[in-house]
């Protein structure tokens, strides 16, 4: 006890050099591409992100070409060529809003996001981590997609590929926009319910798999500004016809816009 | 002479305009252990968010080694440590994947293997953070806060959850980063811990600092009393028994200096040269006025004494 007292009471008065060298932080590229690589395996890891990311669009592919439940006007093309735009504007949906707001709402209740905005990494390189992370599953989502569409005989637009391109970068803003707002303003519980939820509902009623003209009745103004009756717009404009359709693109903007606003005025880090 | 570790003065933080920190001013040197001690609801934790730059003050002025947690955040991130209380651990990753990528974010981070062995945290290094105990999470949350070579560290409750080896392994760590220049700050509801790791210690109690110095000097406060000169060592005597005695009149029959303190009604503390005829002074006091003790417990003076001193309640 003595002993202890005594050490006690130098150790404020002592002064101690800190550890040689100054404690630095990695470059930031560095960081932002360790968390790249952090995020992306986390959410490739997932059992149940993996299902909604990569195994739904693949299934209702092969059902919507294999099978006629669905009715669709195709305007000419073959079944397959007009329905995988539109599974790819699902996919992205399925990333960059569903999982991303699923994965970035735990994370919040679990401290995560306080514990790494505190590391060299900060709330900046976070946020660059997650949405670059989101781009990655996104690559390994189209490579699958792509594949299983080319087995199946999809014969796109090539020349429509960088519109194609842009589009999903479009959507991936617009829709990372939408998880963020969600992520931080709902609890972890809530945002899996809405999350999913909203990803059905805008699957079956949002314009992206069908387009808005073919759903019903005033579904189909609705649909047409909607976030992702714009992405599946632009990315069957793109694909089938080679061409960016420019209504889409405001639409897609216009969304990134506020609900990027929303994101940063209303996303709370506790 | 370099600016303390952390200095703040006079910070109000509220809460949907309900202050949680209400004046709170303290200062943490470099190569010392300070504590804030307090029962939960107390503010310790947001006081501590302020000095991470999570939380903005509502007032007052914050500085961790001289500079702003907020605005010179970019500065400071590489150079400050944070165990956060609910740890901020991914549940789905594994343990040691955990540190090394909290490692890759500074340029000459620890040595992942030589931290993970100081720890213990080899046993379950692949295994995900779910399935690790609240006890090896704490662990692992400590080596994540530590990996960057911190010059400041703050420690939010964190032996919460963990047995006696992980704590043992912890402060032994926490001793020798101290030992290192390190200036570390901890909140605890753990009065042990406070006393046994902590040079300064702050009680805080509804946003406010109610006490502070030196553990040594907390206890032999005026709430207590100061350590008489002949080597005695005080003690406290706690009894139970019927409320509003008159305290003056046992102190005349108790033998040396004491103090004495009705906490709560019908529950004393005594504190002075505890010894066998002093119990029997006291017991003898009880039975002349007819008043049955319904315990009596003899222990050292704790800051747990001390809290109660000043709050009239327990800790927790």
């Amino acid at each position: 006890m003595t002993e202890q007292h005594g050490r006690r009471a130098a150790a404020p008065t002592t002064p101690t050099t800190p550890t040689p060298g100054l404690p630095a932080a990695a470059p930031a590229w560095r960081r932002v591409a360790s968390q790249t690589a952090f995020e992306t395996r986390m959410i490739l890891r997932n059992g149940e992100q993996l299902l909604v990311t990569v195994v739904l669009p693949v299934l209702l592919l092969l059902s919507l070409v294999l099978t006629s439940f669905v009715e669709l006007d195709t305007g000419g093309a073959s079944r397959v060529d007009f329905v995988t735009p539109g599974v790819l504007a699902l996919a992205v949906m399925s990333t960059a809003f569903t999982s991303q707001a699923i994965a970035t709402a735990f994370d919040r209740r679990n401290g995560v996001l306080r514990l790494m905005a505190t590391t060299p990494l900060g709330r900046g390189g976070l946020l660059a981590g997650k949405v670059l992370g989101v781009l990655a599953v996104e690559v390994v989502q189209v490579v699958v997609i792509t594949a299983v569409a080319l087995a199946l005989g999809w014969d796109p637009d090539l020349a429509g590929v960088p519109a194609a391109l842009l589009a999903v970068l479009l959507g991936t803003a617009a829709f990372t926009s939408l998880a963020m707002l969600l992520a931080g303003t709902l609890r972890a519980e809530g945002v899996l319910a809405v999350a999913n939820l909203v990803l059905v509902l805008l699957a079956v009623g949002g314009g992206v798999l069908v387009p808005a003209e073919q759903l019903p009745g005033p579904l189909q103004h609705v649909a047409l500004l909607l976030p992702s009756g714009a992405l599946g717009a632009a990315m069957r404009g793109a694909l089938v016809d080679g061409s960016l359709p420019a209504f889409s693109v405001v639409v897609l903007l216009g969304w990134t816009a506020a609900l990027g606003w929303g994101a940063s005025r209303l996303f709370r880090w506790h | 002479m370099p600016a303390p570790a952390v200095l703040v003065r006079d910070l109000v933080k509220r809460y949907d305009g309900r202050p949680v920190v209400d004046g709170v001013g303290l200062v943490a040197e470099r190569g010392a252990i300070t504590a804030v001690l307090g029962p939960n609801g107390a503010g310790k934790t947001t006081t501590v968010e302020c000095c991470e730059g999570l939380r903005s003050p509502d007032a007052g002025d914050v500085r961790v080694l001289g500079l702003d947690p907020v605005a010179d955040a970019h500065e400071l991130r590489p150079r400050v440590g944070v165990m956060l209380q609910d740890g901020g651990l991914p549940t789905g990753v594994r343990a040691l994947e955990m540190l090394r990528h909290v490692a890759s974010m500074y340029a000459r981070p620890r040595d992942v293997g030589e931290l993970s062995e100081r720890l213990g945290l080899g046993a379950f290094a692949r295994t995900t953070v779910r399935r690790l105990s609240g006890g090896q999470r704490q662990r692992l949350a400590l080596a994540a806060a530590v990996v960057g070579r911190p010059e400041v560290l703050f420690l939010d409750e964190p032996s919460a959850g963990m047995d006696p080896q992980s704590r043992h392994a912890v402060w032994e760590l926490v001793r020798e980063l101290r030992a290192d220049g390190v200036g570390i700050v901890l909140t605890t509801h753990l009065m042990d811990e406070a006393e046994d790791l902590a040079d300064q210690v702050y009680v805080v109690d509804h946003g406010r600092v109610i006490a502070a110095g030196t553990t040594r000097a907390l206890l032999e406060s005026e709430h207590g009393v100061t350590a008489p000169g002949d080597g005695a060592v005080d003690r406290t005597v706690r009894f139970e028994a019927a409320a509003g005695l008159d305290l003056e009149d046992l102190r005349g029959s108790l033998p040396g200096s004491w103090t004495l303190v009705e906490a709560r009604p019908g529950s004393y503390s005594l504190t002075g040269p505890a010894d066998p005829g002093a119990l029997v002074a006291l017991t003898t006091w009880l039975a002349a006025h007819d008043v049955l003790a319904t315990r009596v417990s003899v222990g050292r003076r704790t800051l747990e004494d001390v809290f109660l001193d000043l709050t009239g309640r327990h800790l927790r």
